[in-house]
């Protein structure tokens, strides 16, 4: 039974990490290795509105994933527009710029153990003879929401289904006079906010610490390409696969073995198929 | 003269056309046309230990020999094999583990252990990548990227080699200047010879590999042989550079698998000019020399570099070494259209 609610919570939390990091690379092709200092920055900014300015939590949190969208936007406008296309470019340079933003948060101060953020919700209930507190339950609802309201958005809004096109083919969308530069700016936007839901619900379980956003970074690819590069349907499935796989590999083998799971995930789907569980890339292109 | 009717021109210098063919052995000036660069590296490179001031500058020296060695090996399966590998740090890890291991448990000489880490090493890495091998693009530089990680989190799950601590008491080099000349030569000698594969026929075969791997299969050759070639290629002389570092340090641990062995090499290579093989170098010798001095500035100089690697990945995408190159090959002039 712990197994089962720990598993879920662990999987809908990988989930919500992830699926920033697959909607960019779904609609605009570049592999948002920035992904995980957009989460850490996001919960830093929280705290500093919340504790600094003295604002109201929702505010705060609102303020908070806007200037995270605003952050998005800008890297793609000003640094991945131009490099569109070329797989090594786009990697090293979102990396280098996540890199910059971490490093950058941990050089003016930004380190330690007192930067926390209050839970929605205080209090505890108890499931099936686990102890759970609500806030991991609001949690779980905020990531399905999420979801649900992720597919609504993109299958009948005219913005989601311009998404969609993109995704799906970009010359043909071109065509179709969807624009492609504004689309991609969007959905790194978008794939920002998302970093931003994720870093608000996930950090006030823990401190906010700079290393976490390499593990976010870590676990948002291996939800991804066990998924399969540009699917966030099987983005969400690998999110439940993987997240029981470790916590699993806590209960019987140590806590050592929670990232050892995850890395070998990422290498065994990358080996025997590299197009993921639901990725719809073709076989061919991914590999000789 | 408006600058719209004007248009900038680029011609061969004379002297280069002179030099191209068999006619540069005709004079003694195209020959030094010729020599001069290469001279000026190696000499430079040589002449570097002695220059720097006190052992902190020259142990420095050192430490840029084993990332350039990192970066020309990069450079060559990005730019030549069309592998984008992102694992440098799975390649120092590897030779660093190997050396520490066959130095401190079984007592040899670092003469010994330094070609044993780059063969068995290079042999170790190619295994661990050849399922690997089919995949392309950023499929390929996303699970080089895991791999060093993924060892890493094995040493410390399963508390191999000293775990977290890693292996002590490695002996280091005879003496400092050893180290230096050791480091300094073989880093030559990889650069030369890798200048001196990519002409070759198995060169031709890697370039058409990476052009298009389905006309090389097309023609009869197997295509997961070179790439097995050239991966063990490049990974034997990362190997051997993370053997150096770990008899330099004496030394090996987990950290040897940190990211900064990835990413500074690519930045170096970036920077330097990638496709040039000799670009690696000088973009190491620029980056690592940079980066200890803005020490004293904490995580700051990471902040620096990456600024740096992203501004000329954005504004000098070609390098330092394709400026360079142009200059000295080409004038330019304004010409009225």
């Amino acid at each position: 039974m712990e197994i089962l609610v720990y598993g879920t919570i662990n999987s809908v939390s990988l989930a919500l990490m992830g699926l920033g990091f697959a909607m960019v690379y779904g609609i605009s092709r570049v592999p948002n290795f920035a992904h995980g200092a957009l989460y850490i920055i996001c919960g830093f900014v929280t705290w500093t509105l919340l504790q600094k300015l003295g604002l109201p939590y929702v505010l705060a949190i609102v303020l908070s994933l806007g200037i995270n969208g605003i952050l998005g936007i800008l890297m793609y406008r000003l640094v991945l527009i131009r490099v569109r296309g070329m797989n090594i470019s786009e990697i090293i340079s979102s990396y280098a710029i996540g890199l910059a933003i971490l490093e950058g948060l941990r050089y003016g101060g930004f380190r330690g153990m007192t930067y926390t953020l209050p839970v929605f919700m205080e209090g505890m209930v108890v499931i099936g003879g686990v102890p759970v507190d609500y806030h991991r339950i609001v949690m779980v609802v905020i990531g399905i929401l999420l979801v649900a309201g992720l597919w609504l958005f993109t299958h009948f809004t005219k913005l989601g289904l311009a998404l969609q096109g993109m995704a799906q083919d970009e010359r043909a969308a071109l065509m179709l006079g969807i624009d492609s530069d504004f689309m991609a700016m969007l959905a790194m936007g978008f794939g920002a906010v998302l970093a931003g839901v994720a870093a608000i619900t996930i950090l006030p379980l823990g401190n906010i610490v700079v290393e976490s956003g390499y593990h976010v970074l870590i676990m948002s690819i291996a939800v991804c390409i066990v998924g399969g590069l540009g699917s966030w349907m099987g983005a969400f499935f690998a999110a439940f696969i993987i997240g029981y796989a470790q916590i699993l590999s806590v209960v019987f083998l140590g806590s050592h073995f929670q990232m050892v799971v995850a890395i070998l995930a990422i290498i065994l789907t990358l080996i025997l198929k590299p197009s993921g569980l639901f990725g719809q890339q073709k076989e061919l292109e991914d590999r000789v | 003269m408006s600058k719209e009717n004007r248009r900038k021109e680029r011609i061969d210098r004379g002297i280069k056309v002179r030099s191209d063919g068999l006619y540069a052995l005709m004079s003694w000036r195209e020959m030094a046309y010729l020599i001069a660069p290469r001279f000026i590296l190696i000499a430079g490179l040589l002449a570097l230990p002695l220059l720097m001031p006190g052992l902190y500058w020259q142990r420095v020296i050192s430490i840029v020999c084993i990332y350039a060695m990192v970066a020309i090996s990069f450079d060559f399966l990005a730019h030549y094999v069309g592998l984008v590998c992102l694992g440098g740090a799975f390649f120092i890890g590897v030779g660093g583990y190997i050396a520490g291991i066959f130095n401190a448990y079984f007592g040899m000489p670092p003469l010994v252990t330094i070609p044993l880490a780059a063969i068995a090493g290079g042999a170790f890495c190619t295994l661990l990548l050849l399922p690997c091998l089919p995949l392309r693009g950023v499929y390929f530089a996303i699970v080089t990227l895991m791999y060093p990680l993924f060892m890493a989190r094995i040493i410390e799950a399963f508390d191999l080699f000293g775990g977290t601590d890693g292996i002590l008491g490695i002996d280091s080099f005879p003496s400092a200047f050893t180290e230096q000349y050791f480091v300094v030569g073989i880093l030559l000698v990889f650069v030369f010879g890798l200048r001196r594969l990519v002409t070759t026929d198995m060169g031709l075969i890697f370039t058409a590999v990476m052009d298009n791997d389905q006309a090389v299969r097309a023609s009869g050759i197997n295509i997961t042989y070179y790439k097995a070639l050239a991966v063990f290629i490049a990974s034997a002389m990362g190997c051997l550079a993370g053997a150096c570092l770990t008899h330099i340090y004496m030394w090996s641990g987990i950290s040897q698998f940190a990211l900064d062995f990835s990413i500074l090499p690519i930045a170096a290579t970036v920077i330097g000019g990638a496709g040039t093989l000799v670009g690696p170098v000088i973009g190491c010798l620029i980056l690592v020399p940079v980066s200890e001095l803005l020490r004293d500035f904490g995580t700051l100089r990471i902040v620096f570099y990456a600024t740096l690697l992203v501004a000329f990945i954005l504004f000098r995408s070609d390098g330092i070494m394709a400026f360079a190159k142009r200059k000295y090959e080409q004038i330019e002039r304004w010409t009225l259209i």
